[in-house]
């Protein structure tokens, strides 16, 4: 790598993303970063070293070809950069937004050893908004193979394999339950951090490739996997996501303004409840919110129920260093006035005469040896019970996979104690042409683990339905 | 899109929709039910099946015109269109031969019992139909239930027509003997037959009808206890053991949205909200 001409000097620190102001944007729902102009991003992108052996590719859990879009990109070949990403990713404007970059490709980058990694994750963004500006080109398809292929659920997984399969030449059905596609992305993630024409423009580009989409259409109830066997399906793809809500089994938890997470984005999200009555599905929140829970889906709820006017206390049985968010949505949230509440849990709900929830005993925590997570356990401290007062709660503390697909396929083997659809590294079930991956396969997780083991099952799928007579 | 193929007047306020959903058609059974939307703005309504047919590929469903959804409906005709119809969701009623049925429907829920009545009926049962509704004018479908029952009887809130109130149906339990009741109607109504069905030691089966969203277990709004347990109206039921429900929960539980439902619905009576959606 000698070389004569000396180097210019390279920027140690990242281009920041221009963002609403706290004040402001905690009084809207529109995006909280409004992106790169080009400016920026050929600022930003001027400052990745070209790796030969780029890490942050293998930190990537779909491989996209990192420094070879950023390249397109500083020579302002914006097309070719998008499509150098969409090779592997079918989703870069939802990913740009919500990939953990900084613990995926970002934590590789050789940039951090020395300053700030290079902001991979606003290149793609920017990329990608350029080109829902500028119309998508569609990419070159593969000759038609005549196979029927059944993809179940359009959450980030199951649109990875279908956009993949149908480039391959396959037929590719997708069954979504909902009216809407998108998945979490369109009834968990708030629009305030993934607008919601952005997840449709980029189902459209699925559909676009030729994906015949079927919405409202409930696998195990409006047809099964069986049957659809039967109708010449031959390959099917299972990514039916973590739907079912968990709650904490006490006592009170069925009072008026006690809403389970997902409850409280669904309204918030799918139904765009902030907009009642112009939406005809309404929300209800109090002055005073408490979210039990830290992970992403707690952070979502605390910043929209502080959007819809309340202010949030978050409760969380661990501590800040445990928190399972992601640190920029932990900051956005405080930012935005979210108060944290460590090392405490709730023990009851306490009703008031109308049968709604007025407040909650609590009690105190203290963290004890890891449990099987790695994560010090939360050990309760005796005597230390606590009254706090709130008007709504919500309980953010998981899901677990809907059975209903399970329950209805039979031969499909399931983990008896997290209701997981048991996967080989390659997405392949315990049924022969039937492959499932995202959280239906490891429990709630993040978009972008779903996309990559979509990406890994939809390359096992088509070898499969090669090899098949 | 699926299209409007009939439009019934039950009764003062009370319409059936037989709607052009083959896939819903060729697997819906008695007991399920769909999730609609009108429109794009729509809320996500449960509707109970009140019938279906396999070969034109159509299924019906009745509503009360008492939201604003409902009264949405209620102007829509045969030829309109509904944006979204899901299912058939929920777990079909266990059908098969018990001996001698009491089947009790009221309100609106009348048309899914009669479904319920004509499936027992084919299951080689004695079917002895009880409708109720809260005044004569509300009642609807009694040729129907006549034609098909052994016995059928009538009762309303305030005496207009038939039985007043339940309360006859302890004379009927002490006199008859009967294998299974099922209800379909109002919490109230399930609550008052659960409660007289008891002590007489017959299996009562009633269908919850909390509030859903989704229809398909993900939101947890439509949690009902029953035996203690919480269970979830839409995938757990909709149908239950009506001695083991906390109907007092479920009827706080129902009334949850009310101030907005209402609201909304004299949003809707005074032409539309400012959307640009009216009535016209």
């Amino acid at each position: 790598m000698a070389e004569a001409k000396p180097k210019p000097k390279i920027k140690k620190e990242a281009i920041e993303m221009p963002k609403q102001e706290p004040k402001a944007r905690v009084k809207n729902f529109n995006e909280v970063a409004l992106g790169y102009d080009e400016e920026q991003a050929l600022e930003e992108a001027s400052r990745c070293l070209q790796c030969v052996k780029p890490q942050c590719v293998v930190g990537c859990p779909v491989e996209v070809p990192i420094p070879e879009f950023i390249k397109c990109l500083r020579e302002k070949k914006y097309a070719e950069g998008i499509a150098t990403i969409k090779a592997k990713n079918a989703l870069p404007a939802v990913c740009g937004r919500v990939c953990p970059q900084e613990e995926q490709c970002q934590v590789k980058c050789v940039m951090g050893k020395i300053g700030h990694p290079v902001s991979i994750g606003r290149l793609e963004r920017y990329l990608a908004d350029w080109e829902r500006e500028h119309g998508f080109q569609l990419p070159e398809k593969g000759k038609p193979t005549g196979k029927k292929v059944a993809v179940v659920g359009a959450g980030p997984a199951g649109l990875t394999v279908a956009a993949d399969l149908v480039k391959l030449g396959h037929d590719v059905t997708m069954f979504e339950a909902l009216h809407l596609a998108g998945g979490v992305l369109v009834y968990g993630i708030p629009e305030f951090r993934l607008p919601k024409k952005i997840v449709q423009n980029e189902v459209n580009y699925i559909q676009k490739l030729g994906v015949d989409l079927r919405l409202g259409n409930l696998i195990g109830r409006t047809h099964t996997i069986p049957e659809l066997m039967k109708n010449g399906y031959e390959a099917f793809f299972i990514g039916s996501g973590a739907g079912l809500p968990q709650f904490m089994d006490l006592p009170g938890e069925n009072l008026g303004g006690i809403y389970s997470a997902n409850e409280f984005l669904i309204r918030v999200n799918l139904m765009k409840a902030y907009n009642f009555p112009d939406y005809d599905t309404p929300i209800r929140i109090g002055k005073h919110v408490v979210v039990i829970g830290g992970g992403n889906v707690a952070m979502d709820c605390a910043r929209s129920s502080m959007r819809l006017g309340a202010s949030v206390c978050l409760l969380y049985r661990r501590s800040r260093e445990e928190l399972p968010a992601r640190k920029e949505e932990i900051e956005n949230a405080e930012e935005e006035g979210l108060v944290c509440k460590f090392l405490a849990a709730p023990l009851r709900f306490i009703g008031d005469e109308k049968g709604w929830v007025k407040a909650m005993d609590c009690e105190c925590m203290e963290l004890g040896p890891p449990d099987a997570s790695g994560r010090r356990r939360p050990v309760p401290i005796k005597g230390s019970e606590f009254t706090m007062e709130t008007d709504t709660v919500i309980i953010a503390i998981g899901q677990t996979p809907n059975p209903i697909i399970q329950r209805t396929t039979e031969g499909l083997v399931v983990n008896p104690k997290h209701g997981t659809i048991i996967v080989d590294e390659n997405g392949k079930t315990s049924l022969d042409g039937v492959y499932a991956g995202g959280d239906v396969a490891t429990g709630a997780a993040t978009v972008i683990s779903a996309m990559g083991m979509g990406k890994k099952a939809a390359k096992s799928m088509h070898e499969y339905l090669q090899n098949k007579k | 899109m699926y299209k409007i193929v009939t439009k019934k007047e039950l009764a003062l306020k009370e319409k059936l929709f037989e709607v052009e959903a083959p896939d819903i058609a060729a697997k819906a059974q008695p007991g399920q039910f769909v999730i609609l939307i009108i429109g794009e703005k729509g809320e996500r309504v449960p509707l109970t099946i009140c019938g279906y047919d396999r070969e034109k590929g159509t299924v019906s469903f009745a509503f009360h015109e008492v939201g604003k959804t409902t009264k949405e409906l209620g102007i829509l005709n045969e030829g309109d269109s509904i944006e979204n119809l899901t299912g058939p969701l929920g777990n079909p009623s266990e059908i098969k031969k018990y001996g001698k049925v009491l089947c009790v429907g009221g309100s609106i829920m009348i048309a899914p019992l009669l479904l319920q009545v004509k499936a027992m009926i084919e299951a080689g049962n004695e079917v002895t139909t009880v409708l109720g509704s809260r005044i004569a004018e509300a009642l609807f479908m009694e040729d129907e239930a006549k034609a098909m029952s052994k016995e059928l009887y009538l009762a309303t809130d305030d005496g207009s027509k038939g039985y007043k109130g339940l309360d006859f149906l302890k004379q009927l339990l002490e006199t008859e003997k009967f294998d299974r009741c099922v209800v379909m109607g109002p919490v109230v109504m399930m609550k008052a037959v659960s409660e007289i069905t008891k002590p007489f030691g017959i299996p009562t089966i009633v269908t919850l009808t909390p509030i859903m969203i989704d229809g398909m277990g993900m939101c947890g709004v439509c949690r009902v206890t029953v035996g203690g347990k919480m269970l979830f109206g839409c995938v757990d039921g909709p149908e239950f053991d009506g001695h083991k429900v906390d109907f007092d929960e479920l009827i706080h539980r129902q009334r949850l949205f009310l101030p907005e439902e209402r609201l909304n619905s004299e949003l809707w009576e005074l032409g539309g909200c400012s959307c640009g959606r009216s009535q016209a």
